[in-house]
């Protein structure tokens, strides 16, 4: 496999800095979202876990066309950030808009996981002791759920990177902005002769791909052994 | 001290109290299912009984008419849970000053606990590294440390082998001579009972069947006189 060249370098960075900014738009909103779903019981909890779920059954297509509409030069919201320049049409900063979406419905139900296997009679316990919600959520309940945290990070970032329908119908294919790999492979495709290209970046994809599951897994075994500690 | 006045209904079991205990150490003792844990529970806030008042020390912690439910971070009570439900993620050091860190400070000095129950080897150790006997020593002396307006003990002794039960109440004994704190205990061990309080509620599927001191208590279950 050759070295990848300066304009593939640059698709890598700029897909890891998409994915990584996406996941850390989403993760705010998916830790609280996640944590709600988790605890509490109120009105419409029902129809807020349909709408979260929609970005994961969608086209992503269809997805990318609504955050145009809403996000668009002229949408209800791309229009007060234009005037802000925080624009976010055909920029990088809108694929990573649409990596967040596209990873926010994953990262919210493996959070909502994590906060579900926390022994809520340690949160209880910390209540007594003077701990009120936010102390409890950040000194029990988070460090407590690390690790399905970290697992749904991954997986998260894991969807951001390989985003594409909902970016590119949002954002387009430009180089050095939005071009990240996945379109620039779907680009090669309808390019004769370019199979090195393709294979290099595919195998780059796999690596990536090969590298966060192993990290997942490893989170996995660690949180088995230790499992299997307390019972001893 | 405690006045308790309940009624809390569950699936299949239906609670109801009314008690005024004038000593300072009360024990609520009964076999298991009688409901003294959903009391204890329902003092420190995490049941809700569906009428009554508690009132502890003059401070209501508790009454359905007059729309007063304290929640737990605000009762001030210091909670020695049956499983002691230490901090797994935490060192002792750590699990010791959670609840000191959250009231900020408090009365009682983190040395003078530490040195009062013993746990200065225990310090840099995890819950999973702990005998029964050490956890419970952990869970009082994070009780203490959160600066509590009264203890409440969950079957401090049961699930322990004779020698830790021996132990450990001598270190509760002390506690008591030590520390001047109203003492509420939920036991079905006549033995802890007898050892700690002075005033003892008995309790039978939901209802107090009778209100004992501590000489009558000890009569009526032949437990061993303290010392």
């Amino acid at each position: 496999m050759a070295v990848l060249s300066t304009a593939e370098w640059q698709v890598v960075a700029l897909s890891l800095r998409i994915a990584a900014v996406g996941v850390l738009l989403a993760l705010p909103v998916a830790l609280a979202l996640g944590y709600a779903l988790s605890r509490a019981r109120f009105p419409g909890k029902a129809l807020l876990e349909a709408l979260l779920t929609l970005p994961l059954v969608l086209p992503p297509v269809v997805t990318g066309y609504a955050l145009l509409v809403l996000f668009g030069p002229h949408g209800a919201l791309g229009a007060p950030l234009e005037r802000l320049g925080l624009g976010v049409a055909f920029r990088w900063r809108g694929a990573a808009l649409a990596a967040a979406v596209m990873a926010l419905p994953l990262l919210v139900l493996s959070l909502r996981a994590a906060f579900d296997g926390v022994d809520r009679r340690l949160e209880a316990a910390a209540a007594t002791l003077g701990a009120g919600p936010w102390r409890r959520f950040w000194r029990v309940t988070l460090p407590l759920s690390r690790r399905g945290v970290m697992a749904g990070l991954t997986l998260a970032f894991a969807r951001a990177f390989g985003e594409f329908g909902a970016t590119i119908s949002f954002v387009g294919n430009i180089p050095g902005e939005t071009r990240t790999l996945s379109i620039a492979l779907w680009e090669l495709l309808n390019q004769p002769g370019s199979d090195a290209a393709v294979g290099r970046l595919v195998m780059l994809s796999l690596a990536l791909a090969l590298l966060a599951t192993l990290g997942v897994g490893l989170l996995r075994r660690e949180d088995r052994s230790r499992e299997d500690q307390r019972d001893a | 001290m405690l006045e308790l006045a309940l009624r809390l209904r569950r699936a299949d079991f239906e609670l109801e109290l009314d008690w005024r205990a004038a000593s300072r150490a009360v024990a609520l003792f009964g076999p298991s299912g009688c409901g003294k844990t959903t009391t204890l529970l329902a003092i420190a806030g995490l049941r809700r009984p569906q009428s009554g008042r508690i009132v502890l020390d003059g401070r209501v912690l508790f009454d359905a008419a007059a729309g007063i439910d304290l929640p737990p971070v605000a009762r001030r009570l210091g909670v020695v849970f049956q499983d002691s439900r230490l901090f797994p993620h935490l060192n002792v050091r750590d699990n010791l000053l959670f609840g000191r860190l959250a009231r900020g400070g408090g009365a009682a000095s983190f040395d003078a606990v530490v040195h009062l129950l013993s746990l200065g080897a225990l310090l840099a150790r995890r819950p999973r590294q702990l005998s029964g006997g050490e956890a419970r020593r952990v869970a009082l002396g994070r009780a203490l440390l959160a600066d509590p307006q009264a203890l409440l003990l969950d079957e401090p002794l049961t699930g322990l082998h004779r020698e830790a039960r021996d132990e450990l109440l001598r270190y509760l004994r002390a506690l008591r001579a030590e520390v001047d704190l109203p003492l509420i205990l939920v036991s079905h061990q006549p033995e802890e009972v007898a050892a700690l309080a002075q005033q003892v509620l008995l309790l039978n599927d939901g209802r107090a069947s009778a209100v004992l001191d501590l000489a009558a208590f000890r009569s009526r279950f032949a437990a061993p006189a303290a010392d």
